[in-house]
């Protein structure tokens, strides 16, 4: 008998169909795994059981009873309990007033002492050892995970559903996180966490899901299967790579980087001793599932984040201690960020300025600090016209554009900028099918100018398109290094989810 | 249909104005005062009425400059709510300057008081900037606190040892006759100093417009990674912003030393660095359009008193009509074509949810 069924649920976002007939039935008191690529669907899912998204159609039944969710509460009346990727917790506050915030609606007196005593002997019982009194701001990134999960159990929540669980925390955490996701399984509640972390669906789960472009391509028990099996469904079909002719063999090592060490922003490790290099003429791939130190790869090569440790040389030119603007001057270091919004452009500005964004304080566009308007629109005229960029005029805001006009104007910049190495991080991100392919034609004909390329993307299929070595990325370091021709499903996969090592690269 | 959106886009803020007073005649109304008549006599005095004008003109001078040095820091992100401090550190090194320079041809001794006045407001303001850039403090903070610190330098000074031999009241000996502002209309107090507001708002508008450092100011307003991205020395921009508005307010400070009052007073400016804050967003930080709204704002506080003794309305009214300016103004700037677009446009849109995630961040 199931407790949990989701029943034919689809979800049209306009014309896109993030959701396309998903049936799910769960177990009481066993631990689901959902499995799938960056964009396959199950972000959008766990916010439809959580009542954000409405469902375009389909129906959810729990106890055989059919519910409706209207918004977050709905969800939580029904003892759904939601812990985001990223912890929301207000930071200033202790414990147990995060844990009780929002609770007791109706009346505006709060017995913390008492909340803060029931707090303490439930986390004892699940094995969130926690104490109620301390401030969130002091606790590492783990136990404010714990405190959210409190925080969904203390409001009575059944059924809980992780997104990305294990992606904020330490490796040494994932162990401990792991064993108490046993304990509240064993307790009696359902779990459903969201993963595209092979090893983590096999130590924990008892079913899987896997899902890919918005479709439930399979559902086995953990028992049943093996990380292989499971790898290839989840990325789909064998990736052919199409051969893309080549008028230039590559030349000489443009960029080398060796043994990089950066923590991010959180303060967890990012970089983790990583070592490529790109030669000049061609399109090395780094292919790897989001936030596995991708784009702090890319910022260190470009001078945006500073290095703990590592060294990044260019034709023998050692660049770490560059800033930003000699990179891109003196070592001719392209970069296509994976931020096009925040970073590579700025939306409030017209196009013009934004085709200038990295040159305007050079000849020929400003002579003794004057700008030369003349220059610039030439520039722009040029550039709107060679690389496709549609809109009604140079002076149109950037904000009015679409994402692949928009790419294309970074594209150009970076481009014309004529570099000996180019960064190009997450390019194809949000683009339509025409807009990748000039993106790649355009990387392919700089590549064959004799530029090193560097082509990170989460997206298999687009790296195998253009790369001509591909390199696999988990976790901070290279896992293992391949060539497009050797690129089975199952093998990348096994690779990204960091599942097995490969050759060292 | 969006023909008119642009053009509601465009002259938001003469909107907001225009019902602001609309607002504010409900309160001469409620005062049981005629609003027309009010209007008409604030209006009158203030622009059309010789003496009333050469009042507007002395005012506009500090607030015109008030506005820019706001508009500087603006454009590149930052607020400097510090041009009161600002300016009372500009008139204080003027002051100091002018003292000593006594006897000196006023060629080389003009500019270097006026060079004095501005290098105060901007070592002032390049304090809250250095900050901001190195340490993280909210300069907002850090501007706002420098007022009352100013202000008290400027008191201490003139009640110490800057305080004239045998002054009644705290303030200092007067500045050499030869360092005098000319005056503008005669018979009047209008100075040369509204002459030094315009050329500083032609050669801001200029720097905006057709020079790389005004570009860079923008890009680094408008998105700080992006003004890494593009290569630019982001904490440099925000210490040159601040330094540079506070030049402008130190000016202002300077110009009210050599142009009205002619020695430091203690408390000598009324606020101006305060309006210069309304002025600048009523320009929503156009350097070219700061004169007008500084000469709008000097005319209705020039106006203020005619009105209330004419028409028996209490003065503060105009302050309380400057605070609804304040509010209107700042609620237009929210109107963006994509949204006022989404709004009209709201019945065949449901996918955004009705509860949105937020994230409590802090650093």
């Amino acid at each position: 008998m199931s407790f949990l069924i989701l029943d034919g649920i689809s979800k049209k976002f306009g014309d896109f169909s993030a959701l396309d007939h998903v049936d799910l039935s769960v177990e009481r008191g066993t631990v689901r795994a959902l499995l799938g690529e960056n964009g396959a669907g199950k972000t959008t899912l766990m916010n439809v059981l959580y009542g954000l998204y409405r469902p375009t159609s389909g129906s959810i039944y729990i106890g055989q009873k059919p519910i409706h969710l209207r918004s977050p509460s709905d969800a939580i009346a029904h003892g759904i309990g939601m812990i985001h990727q990223h912890v929301q917790l207000a930071e200033a506050l202790t414990v147990a007033e995060n844990i009780v915030l929002g609770i007791d609606r109706s009346t505006s007196l709060i017995d913390l002492r008492r909340h803060a005593r029931k707090i303490a002997v439930m986390s004892e019982s699940y094995g969130l050892e926690i104490d109620p009194a301390t401030e969130v701001w002091k606790l590492p990134m783990g136990m404010r995970q714990r405190v959210e999960i409190l925080k969904v159990l203390y409001r009575g929540a059944d059924i809980l559903v992780l997104d990305e669980p294990t992606s904020v925390l330490a490796p040494n955490e994932i162990d401990m996180f792991l064993h108490r996701m046993r304990i509240l399984r064993d307790s009696g509640k359902t779990i459903l966490f969201v993963t595209h972390k092979l090893d983590e669906v096999m130590a924990l789960a008892d079913d899987v899901t896997v899902m890919r472009q918005g479709r439930v391509v399979a559902n086995c028990r953990v028992a049943d299967t093996d990380p292989v099996r499971l790898s290839r469904l989840m990325v789909g079909r064998d990736v052919a790579p199409p051969a893309a002719v080549r008028t230039r063999e590559a030349g000489d090592v443009a960029l080398e980087c060796r043994d990089l060490r950066m923590r991010n922003d959180r303060g967890t490790t990012a970089l983790d001793g990583l070592s490529i290099s790109v030669r000049s003429g061609e399109i090395l791939g780094i292919a790897g599932v989001d936030g596995n130190g991708q784009r702090e790869l890319a910022e260190a090569i470009c001078g945006l984040k500073l290095l703990d440790a590592g060294r990044i040389s260019v034709r023998d030119i050692d660049v770490t201690g560059f800033t930003a603007e000699q990179r891109h001057r003196i070592a001719r270091i392209g970069f296509v960020p994976e931020d096009r919004h925040g970073t590579g452009l700025v939306l409030d500005n017209p196009i013009a300025a934004n085709l200038v964004l990295r040159s305007f304080r050079r000849p020929p566009i400003a002579r003794y600090g004057f700008l030369d308007h003349g220059q610039i629109a030439r520039t722009a005229a040029d550039l709107m016209n060679r690389y496709d960029i549609r809109a009604r005029s140079a002076a149109q805001s950037t904000r009015d554009l679409s994402g692949g006009n928009q790419q294309k104007i970074v594209l150009a910049r970076e481009i014309e900028a004529k570099p000996d190495v180019l960064v190009v991080a997450q390019a194809t991100k949000g683009l339509d099918i025409g807009a990748i392919e000039f993106v790649h034609s355009k990387l392919i004909e700089e590549r064959d100018r004799g530029t090193a390329i560097l082509y990170i993307s989460t997206e298999l299929e687009h790296i195998a398109e253009v790369a001509d070595r591909i390199a696999v990325i988990f976790r901070g370091r290279i896992t293992g290094e391949l060539l497009p021709r050797e690129l089975s499903a199952e093998r990348a996969g096994l690779l990204m989810s960091g599942a097995c090592t490969g050759e060292a690269a | 249909m969006n023909r008119m959106l642009d053009l509601a886009i465009g002259l938001r803020i003469p909107i907001a104005i225009a019902a602001a007073l609309l607002t504010g005649s409900l309160l001469i109304a409620a005062g049981s005062g005629d609003p027309v008549k009010a209007y008409g006599l604030l209006f009158k005095e203030a622009f059309l009425d010789y003496w009333g004008l050469s009042n507007t003109l002395v005012k506009t001078s500090p607030i015109l400059l008030a506005a820019l040095a706001v508009i500087v820091p603006l454009r590149a992100g930052l607020y400097n709510i510090g041009g009161e401090g600002q300016i009372y550190i500009g008139g204080l090194f003027a002051t100091i300057a002018a003292l000593h320079l006594d006897g000196v041809t006023v060629i080389v001794a003009l500019p270097t008081v006026i060079l004095a006045a501005m290098t105060g407001g901007a070592l002032w303001a390049a304090l809250a900037g250095a900050l901001r850039a190195w340490r993280g403090i909210n300069e907002v903070i850090v501007t706002l606190l420098l007022n009352f610190i100013a202000i008290h330098i400027v008191s201490y000074a003139v009640s110490g040892p800057m305080m004239a031999a045998g002054a009644p009241y705290p303030y200092s000996d007067e500045i050499p006759q030869s360092l005098r502002l000319p005056i503008l209309m005669p018979q009047t107090d209008a100075h040369m100093g509204v002459i030094f507001g315009l050329t500083a708002a032609a050669a801001i508008t200029f720097i905006f417009m057709r020079t790389s450092i005004g570009m860079a100011l923008d890009v680094a307003g408008r998105s700080a990674n992006a003004a890494q991205y593009a290569g630019l020395n982001v904490k440099r921009q925000i210490v040159l912003s601040m330094a540079t508005g506070g030049a402008l307010a130190g000016l202002a400070g300077g110009i009210e030393v050599l142009g009205l009052k002619y020695r430091l007073f203690h408390l000598f400016s009324a606020g101006y660095g305060f309006d210069g804050i309304v002025a600048a967003f009523m320009t929503n930080a156009h350097p070219a359009l700061a004169p007008v709204s500084s000469f709008f704002l000097a005319g209705l506080q020039s106006g203020a008193n005619v009105m209330q003794r004419a028409a028996g309305i209490d003065g503060t009214v105009v302050e309380a009509i400057v605070g609804i300016i304040i509010i209107f103004v700042a609620a237009s700037l929210a109107w963006r074509t994509d949204l006022l677009r989404a709004f009209l446009r709201k019945g065949d849109r449901d996918e955004i949810p009705s509860v949105q995630v937020s994230r409590v961040e802090s650093k």
